[in-house]
């Protein structure tokens, strides 16, 4: 009876189930063993570039990398930069965390170049078809929002613990921005300068090649800063499975509470976001001169 | 006059469905309605008229008459809803679209109202581009860009940018760039609106300069009257869409085919429309120099006229007689050559009013006009100046009669 009158009143949610994740959780292991091939050829391209890019950092003459890193400051921002960079990189390795730093920029570097390979054609795509992009544009603001912590799991089950999940992880987490400022870099391309350009005959193509990127350049720039910017936010995240680099350290100094190890790769990483941003727009804002 | 192109019973219409407002407009529908009921645009609605080789044909209008959307039709940039578009007696809106891409690489060029440069290439590049898209070898089209760089008076500006230029610069910049492809036809989409008044005067004038040395087919799209009369050989009045009236700049202002019109060239300056040919007076009388004092005096006292122009065999004009001074010459028994006079005033039949002015002002006969052979084709007076100022039509005066 007393049943009866709750279930009149709907004060409790009624027992409905739906599998969803059940669903997911399948389509996940249906890919795993359908695509195994697929994954196994990303796994080998990605972990061969990581350790490639990895190797040759930390092969490289310390001074030789503060001296790049010095030059790019000078020749995008000016000199009191390219000095000051060239210095946190020096102080990064006076914490002993010179290798954890190369193998994080490893880890970024090629993240960020897997994302303008994927993310700049998506963009175009994007904005030379309404359709595509309406199917996309959901799809983008859920891999924005959705906590970055729910696609490890399909990461370590595609290619197991390491820094490849890392790299996809870091992947879906970053790919965003440069696909929408790709997509808005083409859109916005002044209406006379595109008629301009069909006045004269031009095909498509050399529509794209000759006028729309170019004049989308900057913009896209943008996108490949806020692009690289979120990949260095992944990699505290991305060492739960398994990333080495600096984010391994992080982790590290918390399950140990080693407030001096935690507070050394943290600003390691700080220094390096700082140092990664401004060189990259640096970059944006030479292309915006060329193009204004 | 050779036709270049032919419009016929074009019309564009923006919106969903285009091609189910065709009969809604062909019912009478104004515009506004459309737009209330059904959402679409009407941006012409069936423009008919011709446009001859070498000349230059403005099409007037306020802005939302559909004069952009019409300039548009003649390279496709919009493909109109009904009609067809000759241009050399092809149907241009049946093109495939390779035929466009050919047609638009070799055949048109267009200019636009904020010049359309590419900001990311040099005023080399910039120019070179059309050329660059039909594949010409890069020496080649090199030396036909700086050629016409030369033409637009921009030489050495080649390296730069072109935001590093003045309004005057880039939209000359963006002439030498439709030039380069010599194009038989020019569109020209309001091109000195955006400019300041002096440049402005400026580029017109160098525009049919050009002209004068290249002899394109030019369209040329603008709001402002003055500008379209100034350079226009014809003129076509949009208003809604709708092609109101076609004519040369006279015509317009001498029969404007309804008030909207009237209205419009009401503040236009005439003196810088008419020419001599327009206010002057074809001569009832002429006195040869050969048929002597006696003819020409009957001539004057018959015509009711103070004074006669004399001409040669050839109609050239050997001076001018007064009635005083044949009735003078008379009694001292002289003969007509004796007496003429030759401070008298020629201007060209193709003088503006706004030069008559001043002759009009310094002389004390009629000005005598004449033709390219200097032949005496009329006289003009003072009145007619002053009366070519106005619209209405002034009686005729007294000043004829004293």
């Amino acid at each position: 009876m007393k049943g009866c009158f709750s279930s009149l009143l709907m004060d409790s949610f009624p027992d409905l189930r739906t599998n969803l994740g059940d669903y997911v959780d399948h389509l996940v292991s249906f890919l795993d063993t359908t695509l195994e091939g697929f994954f196994d050829f990303i796994f080998f391209v990605s972990s061969r570039t990581i350790n490639f890019l990895d190797d040759s950092l930390v092969a490289m003459p310390w001074w030789i990398f503060i001296l790049i890193i010095f030059l790019l400051g000078w020749y995008f921002k000016s000199t009191f930069s390219g000095v000051l960079y060239g210095f946190f990189i020096f102080l990064i390795g006076t914490f002993g965390l010179w290798e954890d730093m190369m193998t994080t920029i490893a880890i970024i570097l090629t993240a960020v170049i897997i994302c303008l390979l994927i993310g700049i054609p998506i963009g175009i795509w994007m904005a030379f078809s309404k359709g595509f992009s309406n199917v996309m544009r959901p799809l983008l603001d859920a891999m924005q929002t959705m906590p970055s912590f729910v696609y490890l799991i399909p990461a370590i089950f595609f290619f197991g613990l390491g820094n490849v999940s890392a790299i996809f992880a870091t992947l879906i987490y970053a790919l965003p921005p440069v696909i929408r400022l790709t997509e808005l870099a083409i859109r916005k391309v002044d209406k006379e300068v595109i008629e301009s350009a069909q006045s004269f005959g031009s095909s498509r193509g050399q529509m794209l090649r000759k006028v729309q990127l170019p004049q989308a350049l900057p913009t896209i720039m943008a996108g490949v800063n806020q692009t690289t910017m979120m990949a260095l936010a992944m990699v505290v995240i991305a060492s739960m499975v398994g990333a080495q680099g600096l984010g391994e350290q992080v982790l590290v100094s918390i399950n140990r509470i080693d407030i001096a190890l935690g507070f050394e790769a943290g600003i390691s990483i700080v220094f390096l976001a700082i140092i990664i941003d401004r060189i990259t727009n640096g970059i944006a804002a030479k292309f915006q001169k060329g193009v204004n | 006059m050779e036709t270049k192109i032919k419009i016929d019973h074009v019309s564009k219409i923006f919106g969903p469905k285009p091609k189910s407002i065709i009969p809604m407009i062909k019912k009478g529908m104004s515009k506004s309605e459309i737009l209330e009921q059904t959402g679409h645009t009407v941006g012409v609605y069936n423009a008919s008229f011709e446009i001859n080789k070498g000349e230059v044909f403005v099409i007037m209008g306020l802005s939302g008459s559909g004069k952009s959307t019409l300039i548009r039709c003649f390279n496709l940039l919009n493909k109109p809803t009904n009609g067809s578009i000759y241009i050399d007696g092809e149907d241009i809106v049946q093109y495939k679209k390779q035929e466009l891409k050919t047609v638009r690489q070799e055949k048109i060029a267009m200019v636009f109202q904020h010049f359309g440069l590419f900001s990311h290439r040099t005023i080399l590049a910039n120019v070179e581009y059309g050329l660059e898209i039909r594949g010409i070898s890069k020496e080649e089209r090199h030396a036909i860009a700086l050629r016409n760089i030369e033409l637009v008076g921009l030489k050495g500006y080649e390296d730069k940018f072109p935001d590093e230029l003045s309004g005057g610069m880039q939209q000359r910049v963006g002439l030498a760039r439709a030039l380069a492809n010599d194009p038989d036809i020019l569109l020209m989409d309001e091109p000195f609106s955006a400019l300041d008044p002096l440049i402005r005067r400026e580029m017109q004038l160098e525009l049919l300069d050009i002209q004068n040395r290249l002899q394109k087919t030019i369209i040329f799209i603008t709001h402002d009257v003055n500008e379209a009369f100034k350079l226009g050989d014809r003129v076509a009045v949009m208003k809604d869409g709708h092609v109101v009236q076609v004519g040369t700049p006279e015509e317009i202002i001498e029969e404007p085919a309804n008030d909207y019109i009237s209205e419009f060239i009401k503040d236009i300056d005439r003196s810088k429309v008419f020419q001599a040919e327009h206010i002057m007076i074809k001569p009832n009388a002429l006195v040869s120099i050969k048929d002597g004092l006696n003819v020409a005096k009957k001539e004057m006292e018959e015509n009711g006229i103070s004074s006669v122009f004399v001409v040669d065999r050839g109609r050239r004009v050997k001076g001018i007689v007064t009635i005083d001074d044949a009735i003078q010459a008379k009694q001292d028994k002289k003969s007509l050559e004796d007496i003429l006079r030759d401070d008298f005033v020629i201007v060209k039949k193709d003088e503006y009013i706004n030069d008559l002015i001043p002759k009009a002002l310094e002389s004390k006969y009629p000005l005598a006009v004449v033709d390219d052979e200097e032949k005496l084709i009329g006289f003009i007076l003072r009145v007619h100046v002053l009366s070519g100022l106005v619209s209405e039509d002034v009686v005729e005066s007294d000043e004829y009669y004293y």
